[in-house]
């Protein structure tokens, strides 16, 4: 059998293949690199940086539901200056593109991080207007299509390297968001970010989170991540970043399915450190079955 | 590279109401093990995805064997209490910041409460010169024996005063008024807080491990932070349990929390 084509493009940037990491969860690549061959990802999406260092929230920042996990870590980052002088360095090491997940409060925060790493060695920015933890900024600016489009505007003006922009599914009309996105000028979408959620501690009578409500993430939310790349597939032209709850390589194949151009693998990295690796071969694993010899011919077709 | 791996039960039995001891044979995970460290234990077997982190009570280098003492508490830790001899679980370490050891050092005072006991075991082996430990209970003392086949010198309190002194470990303090050169302490925050504060105004230097929930137990994920600062530091920072601990020196850790 001829050799698997891998290779997919993401607003014009090649990755040898769709495997990446769901931002937040990899850290920037230096903790999973003592268990997997960053040299086999197709890209590693660093945690979100913003302009300054960020302590985050208070702990608790984990609670545990079924088939999942809540998150509150809020944001909890060392800022720009570290991360360029730190972990570009680090991540530039190994054979795999480098995306930046932005964090910001103001559109200002956003822009000044962009326009920070305009000159900086890295290969794509992720556009974080969608974190469920941070009191400004974040979300508020993810549910509202006039403020996507305006926020992506204004950071676009700053943006040298082409940018992604991570959508919440915490929305009444998610396609009304994505377009407004598009409109703004992204590059390429991700979807999708955590979905709100709160666990009580019925002994203790409080919320497990000492933040109160947190992003639930983990393969119980991988029937709506899959439904909106659906959707979102369907009425934008923007290649789509896959993820939640992505588990496996069919789980990465649903997304591929759905629409999806790139997949990303989150929470199943805490539950098996190799969940990257496992869930590359198991694409390749499909294909092999299928006697698909190209990856892009799987995509959006159902 | 590191690895998850598949470790064998060899033992997993009650050693006190809700207190469980298992022995795993994990030849990879014992070689680098030290005292203080913890290992992953993956249920993963229905709607629990998570690992639980539980401290390594003993490490047996030439058998490839490591003791895990840990206490039922939620759903997960009532699975692991389920599992067989000769049954197989997902295992992953060792992890984390353990115990600083110095052989200059040659009185040593050990302070642990309740599931905070265990990983003392290890610790008592790797040190040198008098080792003192006082342990605390609500009720049911576990491991007692093992620390004195260490050769330390075992104190116990319990709250219901059925063995040993009636109280916590404070009251142990108080009685014998120890002058050790290094304190080591685990065990609930209240705790590690009098512990604290007791050793900070005898100004003996001391070592405390932190628990906090986890989720990757290896430094990526910043769920299982607590507040820290370096000794001459005004700001502080959220340092990851799981890889910068769980053991820090009394004067990083900032109780406020």
């Amino acid at each position: 059998m001829t050799k698997l084509d891998l290779r997919v493009n993401i607003a014009g940037v090649e990755l040898k293949n769709p495997v990446m990491t769901a931002s937040g969860t990899f850290g920037s690549g230096k903790e999973y690199g003592e268990y997997v061959d960053l040299n086999r990802l197709g890209a590693v999406v660093v945690k979100g940086i913003a302009s300054t260092p960020w302590k985050g929230n208070a702990s608790p920042r984990v609670a545990e539901t079924y088939g999942g996990m809540l998150n509150s870590v809020g944001l909890q980052n060392p800022g720009v200056e570290e991360f360029i002088k730190t972990d570009i360095p680090f991540l530039r090491g190994y054979d795999t593109k480098i995306i930046v997940n932005i964090a910001g409060r103001t559109v200002e925060d956003y822009c000044a991080v962009v326009e920070r790493l305009g000159d900086a060695d890295v290969d794509l920015l992720e556009l974080n207007i969608s974190c469920p933890n941070v009191k400004e900024g974040g979300v508020c600016f993810g549910t509202d299509p006039r403020m996507v489009e305006h926020v992506v505007k204004e950071v676009k003006k700053y943006a040298k390297q082409p940018l992604i922009v991570k959508l919440t599914p915490n929305v009444t009309d998610i396609v009304a968001i994505a377009k407004a996105a598009e409109a703004g000028g992204a590059d390429s979408l991700s979807l999708i970010n955590t979905l709100l959620g709160m666990v009580i501690d019925i002994h203790k009578r409080k919320p497990v989170l000492a933040n109160v409500v947190g992003g639930f993430s983990g393969p119980a939310i991988k029937p709506v991540a899959v439904r909106i790349v659906y959707q979102v597939a369907k009425s934008t032209n923007l290649p789509i970043i896959g993820m939640g709850g992505i588990m496996t390589g069919e789980d990465a194949i649903e997304f591929i399915q759905a629409g999806a151009t790139g997949v990303a693998v989150g929470t199943a990295n805490f539950i098996n450190p190799t969940a990257t690796i496992d869930v590359l071969e198991g694409i390749e694993g499909y294909m092999k079955q299928y006697g698909e010899e190209n990856i892009n011919n799987l995509r959006g077709i159902v | 590279m590191k690895k998850k791996v598949l470790a064998k039960v060899l033992l997993n039995e009650a050693i006190a109401p809700n207190n469980f001891k298992m022995v795993i044979s994990a030849k990879e995970m014992t070689v680098d093990a030290t005292a203080g460290q913890f290992v992953n234990l993956y249920c993963n077997r229905g709607e629990l995805l998570l690992p639980r982190p539980i401290s390594i009570c003993e490490v047996n280098k030439e058998t490839g064997e490591m003791t895990l003492v840990y206490a039922v508490v939620g759903k997960g830790t009532k699975e692991l209490s389920q599992m067989k001899k000769g049954e197989t679980l997902g295992a992953m370490g060792p992890l984390g910041r353990g115990f600083e050891v110095s052989y200059e050092v040659e009185e040593h005072l050990i302070i642990a409460g309740g599931i905070g006991v265990p990983p003392m075991v290890e610790l008592v082996k790797s040190l040198k010169g008098n080792i003192t430990v006082y342990l605390g209970f609500r009720s049911n003392p576990i491991l007692v024996e093992e620390f004195e086949a260490y050769g330390a010198v075992v104190h116990v309190a319990t709250e219901d005063g059925s063995v040993g002194l009636q109280g916590n470990v404070m009251g142990l303090i108080k009685e014998h008024q120890p002058k050790p050169q290094m304190i080591y302490s685990c065990g609930p925050k209240p705790m590690l807080k009098a512990v604290a504060d007791w050793s900070k105004a005898e100004d003996i230097p001391t070592q405390l491990s932190l628990e906090e929930r986890m989720a990757c137990g290896i430094g990526a994920c910043l769920v299982c932070t607590c507040r820290t600062k370096k000794q001459e530091d005004t700001d502080w920072e959220n340092r990851r349990v799981c890889k910068d601990g769980p053991v820090f020196w009394r004067d990083e850790v900032i109780w406020n929390d």
